[in-house]
């Protein structure tokens, strides 16, 4: 344990230096093993006031609340991603990106996020302060606080390495009025850039496929780019973060939620060469795969442009593309226009993709 | 069945068991070459190779003529509109 | 990406197409009567549908899947053997993705796997054999599946593996062989097919030549072909202007890959290594004599049907599942009762429903948005 970490020393709450190298069931018991491990990388990294007093809740004036808005939203998500550490970002990235993404696109501004953590017996102890790190570099970088949070141990074998849990709060603007049931024949599907990355480049760090690519996950926080867009556009319809089961996933919600079509232009939609060749080896379909700093957007047809405009000046949208348009026809269906003038549906995934040499 | 693809043999890794490196789209990946080494043409004459891979084996050359062939040919029929 | 994005230019495409649609007029077929043209192989059948070609050719052309997806026939019963291999003490079952979702009597791989089997996906087989050397207290099983495309890979691993002395692993051989498949097609009296698009990757291993009896004994045109959109289209274009000059003769449209004698390296190893079963039971088309590869005598301490006691379990499909007809093109796979309803891709009765390959799957898709629209 020789590297110091810089948000330890910062932190008045330290008291003293942990020296363990490996997490045992110990450090989950409840006594001054676990105490010293949530203080040291927890508390640690995460220095908040609301943090530090490490009472079992957290309180927030109901007016400061208001002031930013006129509803709250609440959401929640696990990660279980292997391995925990990947080009582009690690588990504690994820976790903080994933929970501010998905309040940035119900149209609230994130504040404040839980962090639990269930770690696996023998997982190192510097894994889990690196991740401890990551999730406070990524929380100031999306401007939220982590406020509360949970430590557990448990077996080895009952959890692989490291799962965290994130929950956040933030509030919704007077008048933003996002949902997936909203879309109307005539509106524009636009997307913040190329595709497919983050699946791409967990599915090469894994290296069960023993394939070599630079390919880095597009794990980012969207928040910004969502502002920009709501400021472009107060009257956009839907925003989906095109988490698992990607973008094609996410236009079949809506498409079925909002009871229409979508017709997506094959030429159009953004995907790297070097993911265009993962899937081609492996037989996968870009649409499908997992993105972490990609958002799939609808807004009415006379403000695509503009939104398009004001996406692009983001850093998180700089090769954004309208992909596609709402239809009348064909309700609850999402189909591809290709090159050939010829149509094909993406559909629901049945499962998972899985590698074919058919 | 039988997802093919094309890509270049970029280097060899290991002469004895016929492994090279193949690059297919920026995406590189071990395979065999022993189905594309003959007498009169070496594991080392197949760096630079245009070869189609299936199932982590390099199946067979792409022969470049031909495939310029089948281009013209078809650019032909686009010239007949 | 080179060698792929040309042979996708729409603009080429549309010049195919309108040459297609000259010549169609020329043959004497309407739409209630079309020119049915197989393709032989799945992955014609995947790309058809993921370039909507069917949606795009003269309706008096009619684009026929057959079976040529090889986890699509293979028989139940021997997905419920490797089940049982892979639910055997200190067994790794090593498998590509395709066969994972293939349901089984009681359950698929994957179910197995969630179940507790040690049941990996591999891209090769060769990524096989080296779990086996990396893993030496354990077996390790390969399932070998696919049709001459894939059977030299298999073959070439089991050479390297007995050169490399690895005691523990093995291969279940369910490689099939497309000549008899297509030998069986088209002995059968009610099948109506006018011409084949020939499996341009089997080409590339076994040559041209294997399908000269098409033309000799059934007076069917053959083009052998990419798999490229263009390649497709052209290759229906070949066959169109055999037709509309009476020839009957196997062209190849692959030149690129395929040459007439196909690689001898590859043939050397799968005749090498494998052995033709007297016969083998293709889900929907029955038994079909010399139409399976079993480990020949020299390599039977790779073969893990020698190996371990293989159960060789028997399972009847589906009875009202129209597989069979629907792999024969004599039905398609909205004639069949179950289709839609009792089979979907989330719960699939038959082979064709099986895999993105199917025909059954692929028309499921296609025809959610024709009958939305």
């Amino acid at each position: 344990m020789t590297d110091t970490n810089k948000n330890i020393a910062k932190s008045p709450s330290r008291k003293k230096k942990f020296r363990d190298t490996t997490v045992t069931l110990a450090h989950g018991s409840g006594g001054q093993a676990m105490r010293d491990l949530i203080d040291d990388i927890f508390v640690g990294s995460f220095g908040n006031p609301a943090m530090a007093d490490l009472e079992d809740g957290v309180s927030f004036p109901i007016q400061s609340l208001a002031q930013l808005g006129d509803r709250l939203t609440f959401t929640t998500d696990s990660f279980v991603v292997d391995p925990l550490f990947f080009p582009g970002g690690d588990i504690g990235t994820l976790a903080v990106n994933g929970t501010v993404n998905d309040l940035a696109v119900s149209g609230a501004t994130p504040l404040y996020l839980s962090c639990s953590v269930i770690v696996e017996e023998g997982l190192a102890v510097d894994s889990l302060r690196k991740v401890a790190a990551s999730i406070q570099q990524a929380a100031e970088a999306a401007n939220v606080q982590i406020v509360t949070g949970d430590t557990k141990v448990v077996p080895k074998g009952s959890a692989d390495k490291l799962f965290l849990n994130t929950a956040g709060i933030g509030m919704v603007r007077e008048g933003i009025n996002v949902k997936s049931d909203r879309l109307q024949p005539g509106d524009a599907i636009l997307v913040n850039g190329p595709l497919g990355d983050h699946g791409t480049a967990i599915l090469i760090a894994r290296g069960e496929l023993a394939l070599d690519t630079n390919v880095a996950s597009d794990c980012q926080p969207l928040h910004g780019l969502v502002d920009i867009i709501i400021n472009a556009c107060p009257q956009v319809k839907a925003m989906r973060d095109a988490t698992r089961g990607g973008v094609a996933t996410v236009l079949n919600e809506f498409a079925t939620a909002s009871g229409v079509g979508i017709r997506l232009q094959e030429s159009q939609v953004p995907i790297r060469e070097e993911v265009k060749g993962v899937c081609e080896i492996l037989g996968f379909d870009p649409l499908y795969l997992a993105n972490e700093g990609k958002l799939v957007v609808a807004v009415p047809q006379e403000a695509a442009e503009t939104v398009l405009a004001a996406m692009q000046s983001h850093p998180a949208g700089q090769e954004s593309k309208i992909i596609g348009e709402v239809v009348e026809a064909a309700a609850g269906v999402v189909w591809m226009q290709t090159g050939f003038g010829s149509e094909r549906v993406v559909d629901m995934l049945v499962g998972e993709q899985l590698p074919r040499i058919c | 069945m039988c997802l093919g693809i094309p890509g270049q043999i970029v280097e060899l890794t290991d002469q004895e068991n016929y492994l090279a490196t193949v690059n297919i789209g920026g995406v590189q990946r071990q395979v065999n070459i022993a189905c594309i080494v003959d007498e009169e043409h070496s594991p080392e004459d197949c760096v630079g190779d245009w070869v189609l891979v299936h199932v982590g084996f390099a199946m067979n050359r792409l022969d470049e003529e031909e495939a310029a062939e089948t281009l013209d040919m078809l650019s032909q029929m686009e010239m007949v509109q | 990406m080179k060698y792929i994005d040309e042979f996708r230019d729409p603009q080429k495409a549309q010049a195919v197409l309108q040459q297609i649609k000259k010549f169609s007029r020329k043959l004497d077929r309407s739409a209630q009567n079309p020119l049915k043209i197989m393709e032989v192989c799945g992955g014609h059948t995947h790309s058809i549908f993921k370039y909507g070609l069917e949606t795009i050719l003269p309706d008096n052309i009619e684009l026929v899947h057959g079976p040529g997806c090889p986890v699509c026939v293979m028989p139940r019963g021997r997905l419920d053997d490797a089940i049982a291999l892979a639910e055997m003490p200190n067994v790794i079952f090593t498998t590509y993705g395709d066969a994972m979702r293939v349901p089984g009597t009681k359950k698929s791989l994957l179910e197995a796997k969630a179940d507790g089997a040690d049941i990996r996906m591999v891209y090769s087989p060769l990524d096989a054999l080296q779990i086996a050397k990396e893993n030496p207290q354990q077996e390790v099983i390969f399932f070998g599946l696919g049709f001459e495309t894939t059977a030299p890979s298999t073959a070439l691993t089991i050479l390297q593996a007995e050169r490399e002395k690895v005691p523990n692993f093995s291969v279940f051989s369910n490689h099939v062989l497309v000549v008899p498949a297509l030998q069986a097609l088209l002995d059968n009296g009610e099948l109506q097919l006018d011409g084949f698009i020939g499996p341009g990757h089997v080409s590339m291993v076994i040559g041209t030549e294997p399908y000269q009896f098409i033309c000799d004994r059934y007076q069917k045109p053959v083009v052998v072909s990419g798999f490229e959109p263009l390649d497709i289209l052209q290759s229906v274009w070949m066959l169109l202007q055999q037709m509309v000059s009476h020839r009957v003769e196997v062209e190849n449209q692959y030149q690129r890959i395929v040459k007439p004698q196909g690689n001898p390296v590859a043939i050397d190893a799968m005749e090498k290594v494998f052995v033709p079963r007297e016969s083998f039971e293709w889900r929907g088309l029955g038994e079909i004599p010399q139409s399976g590869f079993q480990l020949a005598d020299a390599y039977s301490h790779f073969d893990a049907e020698v190996k371990f006691a293989v159960p060789h379990y028997q399972s009847q499909d589906h009875k009202a599942c129209q597989c069979g007809k629907i792999l024969q093109g004599i039905l398609k796979p909205t004639d069949c009762k179950v289709f839609g309803t009792a089979c979907t891709p989330s719960n699939p009765l038959g082979a064709c429903m099986v895999s993105s390959e199917g025909a059954c799957a692929a028309y499921y898709k296609y025809h959610r948005l024709s009958a939305a629209s």
